[in-house]
């Protein structure tokens, strides 16, 4: 067991963090590939996918960076273990259908999207010029995810009932969003990181917004996640998905698996 | 109206050495849309000659996660080395961001003539909304300003699918970013 404690190397541990998010839903939008409900849709799925792969090449070069240990960041996406990763249960969980898919988007883009907006101003020149460059494909995704927020909640009642099904499952995990931890507080205190809890607000703001005008609502009772990503705490989800992202990488060691 | 393009660094190559590589890079086309170059498509940010010959290339990416951007650089690199110049090294540059504000002019009337529609306006624009009006974009084909958006997304990260209303063509349409 590899687990990183809080008070060891805070700034790997949040770039990963950032890139374990990116990489992770990435992974979750190339599972739509060849399934898409329309041909527009599966094309706009593997387009998502690779902005936040993309995403999480930048973000993982530069944590194998400042880990400085040797690995690179093939070797933080394909050759660790679940609990070795940082990213949100909210990032994990299945997509199961399109209105829970959109309905997550909808979640975590604005999460990243208010993330992004702020880490451009870091004092850590990298994480700002890898935010600036990510926040304008997250700015699409945003706007794409409230779009259909909309389309699928004024539309059917079918449709109307899935995207209120994903707010429904998912919302459980919003409290995960804003957990600050002790490492990431005094990066943010240091210019560096931003607090995680600063950004609820905003958030917040933006989903009333959009799920006002689409008709749907928050659940009134949600309840919360007991167990946390900074301990390297996830759910089942995460293996499964790992089981099959990694399956490469580990299948064929010697001949390097896959590298980005 | 396209003010930005001053931000392209080509217009003052540091030596003659430089002017000659910004030339041959001139001549290098984007795989994935090879209507335009990489110095029109505005991703080449800056060309540096050692006295020995040693040449650096700064290159942006267009998207984070474009496919084509190791090619790209592979692409470049044999162009400047069949030029003879044999020590060639490429940085990627994040800072400041890609946009097609620096797609030159001259890309831009390439780009229709190959029968995709060069981005509309400035990327500036309008980006950061919430519910987005898709642009109106005129038809690489007939000219015609009766267009409508078939799909945000299209055969690579920079395009989007259009139909023409007027002569009943699709084509793709170059985003704003
Ligand atoms: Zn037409």
């Amino acid at each position: 067991m590899n687990i990183y404690r809080d008070e060891s190397n805070p700034l790997f541990q949040y770039v990963v963090g950032l890139g374990d998010d990116a990489l992770i839903l990435g992974h979750r939008w190339s599972e739509w590939l060849s399934k898409g409900p329309n041909l527009e849709l599966d094309i706009a799925a593997s387009n998502l996918a690779l902005d936040l792969i993309g995403q999480a090449n930048l973000l993982l070069e530069y944590a194998a960076e400042v880990e400085g240990a040797g690995r690179s960041a093939d070797d933080l996406a394909y050759l660790r273990d679940t609990q070795d990763f940082r990213c949100h249960w909210l990032c994990e969980q299945p997509n199961e259908d399109w209105g829970v898919t959109i309905a997550r988007m909808l979640m975590f883009s604005t999460y990243q999207y208010l993330r992004y907006s702020a880490l451009m101003q870091s004092t850590d020149r990298q994480l700002a010029e890898i935010a600036a460059k990510a926040l304008k494909e997250v700015t699409y995704h945003r706007r794409f995810a409230a779009e259909w927020t909309v389309r699928l909640a004024q539309g059917t009642d079918e449709g109307h009932r899935r995207v209120q099904n994903g707010f429904n499952i998912l919302w459980r995990f919003v409290p995960e969003l804003f957990e600050t931890s002790g490492g990431e507080r005094t990066l943010a205190n240091d210019g560096i990181a931003v607090a995680s809890d600063s950004l609820e607000a905003d958030w917040r703001e933006t989903m009333d917004e959009v799920m006002t005008k689409a008709g749907v609502s928050a659940p009134e009772t949600s309840g919360r996640v007991m167990a946390s990503r900074h301990n390297g705490h996830h759910s089942e989800h995460l293996g499964h998905l790992l089981c099959e992202m990694q399956f490469l990488q580990r299948a064929y060691p010697k001949a390097s698996g896959a590298t980005w | 109206m396209m003010a930005a393009t001053n931000t392209r660094p080509e217009s003052q190559p540091s030596s003659d050495k430089a002017a000659e590589i910004w030339a041959v890079l001139a001549g290098v086309l984007d795989p994935e849309v090879p209507a335009i170059s990489v110095v029109d498509l505005g991703i080449v940010r800056g060309v540096m000659v050692s006295e020995t010959g040693a040449v650096k290339l700064q290159v942006t990416p267009t998207y984070t996660g474009c496919p084509a951007t190791a090619l790209i650089h592979e692409i470049i690199k044999a162009a400047v080395i069949s030029a003879g110049y044999f020590e060639v090294e490429i940085e990627q540059v994040l800072s400041p961001p890609w946009t097609t504000d620096w797609i030159s002019q001259e890309g831009r009337e390439k780009l229709r003539a190959y029968g995709i529609a060069p981005p509309v306006g400035e990327a500036a624009v309008g980006k950061a909304l919430l519910f987005g009006v898709p642009p109106q974009v005129s038809c690489p084909k007939c000219g015609s300003n009766k267009t409508e958006q078939v799909s945000e997304f299209g055969s690579t990260a920079c395009k989007a699918m259009y139909k023409c209303l007027s002569c009943a063509e699709p084509f793709e349409y170059f985003k704003c970013i």
